[in-house]
């Protein structure tokens, strides 16, 4: 035969032109048949058409530069609401020339969250991150904070006992005897405390002046809620998960009993809960802060949720695990932290991340108390007689706002399961 | 196959023994009065057709499971529901499985140093360089650094063998080692175990690799329906089967 050239001696040829490259893309996905080919050419004219729509209002006949609402009417999207009304679509109700405080406050918070992404920061860093980060946030946001000593003595009881519990066996008599000290001086400062030997002192520390929690508004208020709200949920609902999964009845029935409670109202019923029912409870004269009545229930209700989603994780794993772990020796809390979490957090990325951007919004119900995060600041900015009549503008601008939030937290999401699931084909 | 190597067992002391051990799941009486004495240095076989119960009388043994009437004592320490003699049995007895359960978030070298560090508090260093021996007398040591998922069946299974081994167990525990794998795997991992043999470990093995069997073991069980119906040394015990059912069972595995 004329073309019998031995193997590995045949030419290499290209391939076919319209088989490859982005012609032959559009040829296999957007024209592989009549029909195909069809819809294609339909689709592009609707989305050419809806875009060309869109761009002419938003862009080519906006005006930005109107000073009043009655200039900015016919013709295109009014941004020039946006540029009039942008503080307090930001930062609420906050008095106007300390406004440069919760402008460096949600930029503390975003450094806490960009650095806390690094995956080398997961270890003691996060700790000194998270503590500088939320002093830094909260002194900004207040102006004035009062660490009282009953918190240090805490603090000090919390590390000892701690120290203790991790590295005994490990470390030298030294650090033991440091840590048993610790432990003692802050159990015996706190019952001194509370029989009231030692007197209430505070840490001042008070450069700017104070401003309290129902001047607080817009986007500080929901970075701040979802974030403090989501940081204590998660640890949270890991207990309940694990509570649940428990073999001692009393602890299991608890932790049933409690998801299936929180998940059985509606945020806004629990946020109405803590508003109003908790002050019926609490003796006279003693008040908690509406904004941390709010921030608890935040708290509490995602704790609910995440702890399903990771018990289903923890269900997912292999018996053989637990088998394994168990049959090296190691102990409940070893086996839970090293071998069965670490596990079972992989494999719920997708549907812990879209939780908290399902929180990250819903934060906007606190407005149902009375207090204004982002969405409902922006809203604020209708009420005004001058501009009113543009809503589009309003709601396309923090939907924009939330979208950039949002689908961060979303492309975080995606890195972190390549990240973490380099050793296993997925 | 070579002949059972020839140790005096006479003196050695008894590390496992089960005195009337009994258990069941609800209802169905899957353990039924297993007597068993082990000695320090014997290699014993069981085997069984499945259902017989041959696991789950030696995840009676580390506590992966409970019996319910009878005596298990391992190494001098009586076995109940109190967790520091179970973590003390779980400190000397090492088990393999059938399915390797290494730990799929950790490489290779971290799979094994976990148990003697968090343990055995040993040293960080001092951790990786016994793993790292034992890689090597399971002849994998380039693997270190791998994940589990990126090994092939034999070598995740002697993975899984060394990993075990770091915690310097007297007794080993083998769950069907070799069943979950390709046939061209299965003699590495039975080389490895034919190894740990020699070196007088302890082993109590489930498996249907009759090979291994004549090539280690100083006796055979054969379990059928949770009674362990006959013992012997492995050459009288296929060459001389005395009960009804053993004869069965031999002629149904023993055809090729």
């Amino acid at each position: 035969m004329a073309d019998a050239l031995p193997v590995g001696e045949r030419p290499q040829l290209a391939p076919p032109i319209d088989e490859t490259g982005p012609l032959g893309w559009a040829r296999k996905h957007l024209f592989s048949s009549w029909l195909n080919g069809l819809v294609t050419v339909a689709l592009i004219v609707a989305i050419g058409w809806i875009l060309s729509w869109f761009l002419e209002w938003a862009v080519f006949t906006a005006n930005f530069t109107a000073s009043t609402g009655s200039e900015c009417r016919g013709g295109g999207a009014c941004w020039a609401l946006i540029r009039e009304k942008y503080r307090l679509i930001f930062f609420g109700t906050y008095p106007y020339e300390q406004q440069w405080r919760p402008l460096f406050a949600v930029v503390a918070m975003l450094a806490m969250l960009i650095t806390s992404a690094d995956r080398r920061m997961w270890n003691w860093r996060l700790l000194v991150i998270w503590g500088l980060g939320s002093f830094i946030t909260f002194l900004l946001m207040f102006g004035q904070i009062y660490i009282p000593l009953s918190l240090f003595l805490f603090v000090a009881l919390v590390v000892g006992l701690i120290g203790m519990a991790l590295r005994k066996g490990i470390a030298d008599a030294v650090e033991m005897n440091a840590y048993r000290a610790l432990a003692a001086i802050g159990a015996i400062g706190l019952v001194l405390r509370i029989l009231g030997v030692l007197p209430a002192w505070s840490l001042a520390i008070a450069p700017l002046p104070y401003v309290e929690t129902s001047l607080w508004g817009g986007i500080p208020v929901t970075i701040i809620l979802a974030t403090y709200g989501l940081v204590f949920a998660f640890p949270y609902g890991i207990l309940l998960a694990l509570g649940r999964r428990s073999n001692l009845p009393l602890i299991k029935g608890l932790c049933v009993g409690f998801i299936e409670l929180i998940r059985g109202v509606p945020l806004i019923s629990l946020l109405i809960m803590a508003s109003v029912m908790l002050p019926l409870f609490l003796p006279s004269g003693v008040t908690i802060d509406k904004f941390l009545r709010a921030q608890v229930a935040v708290i509490l209700f995602a704790g609910a949720y995440i702890a399903e989603i990771i018990r289903g994780g923890l269900q997912s794993l292999p018996k053989g695990q637990f088998e394994a772990a168990d049959a090296m020796g190691l102990n409940y809390v070893q086996k839970t932290l090293l071998i069965i979490l670490p596990q079972a957090l992989r494999v719920v990325i997708p549907p812990l991340i879209n939780t908290f951007i399902g929180f990250f919004k819903d934060t906007s119900l606190v407005l149902i108390i009375g207090i204004f995060d982002f969405l409902n600041s922006a809203n604020q900015a209708l009420v005004d007689p001058n501009w009113a009549g543009f809503p589009g503008e309003i709601y396309l601008f923090a939907a924009f706002i939330y979208f950039c939030f949002c689908f961060s937290m979303s492309r975080y999401s995606k890195y972190l399961e390549v990240e973490l699931n380099k050793g296993t084909r997925r | 196959m070579a002949a059972s190597v020839a140790h005096d067992l006479s003196n050695a002391p008894s590390v496992i023994t089960l005195t009337g051990v009994n258990k069941w799941f609800g209802q169905f009486h899957v353990l039924s009065d297993i007597n068993l004495d082990v000695k320090e240095g014997e290699k014993i076989v069981i085997c069984g057709p499945s259902g017989s119960g041959k696991s789950t009388l030696i995840r009676c043994i580390n506590r992966l499971e409970e019996h319910q009437a009878g005596d298990i004592v391992v190494d001098g320490v009586t076995l109940t529901n109190d967790v520091k003699n179970i973590e003390a049995i779980r400190r000397e007895v090492g088990m393999v499985f059938q399915s390797f359960n290494l730990f799929p978030h950790l490489t290779i070298l971290e799979n094994l140093t976990l148990a003697p560090i968090w343990v055995k508090k040993m040293p960080k260093r001092e951790a990786e360089e016994v793993a790292m021996n034992l890689l090597k007398r399971v002849r994998i040591p380039e693997q270190a650094l791998k994940y589990p998922g990126q090994l092939s069946g034999g070598q995740q299974q002697r993975v899984a063998i060394a990993r075990a081994l770091c915690m310097r167990p007297k007794i080993m525990l083998f769950d069907e080692p070799t069943s979950a794998l390709d046939p061209e795997m299965v003699k590495e991992v039975l080389d490895v175990m034919i190894e740990l043999a020699r070196e007088g470990m302890t082993m109590l093995c489930v498996t249907h690799e009759m090979g291994f069997a004549r090539a280690v073991a100083d006796r055979v069980i054969f379990m059928d329906r949770g009674e362990i119906v006959e013992q012997n040394e492995p050459e009288s015990f296929f060459a001389n089967p005395r009960n009804e059912r053993t004869k069965l069972f031999l002629g149904q595995i023993l055809h090729h």
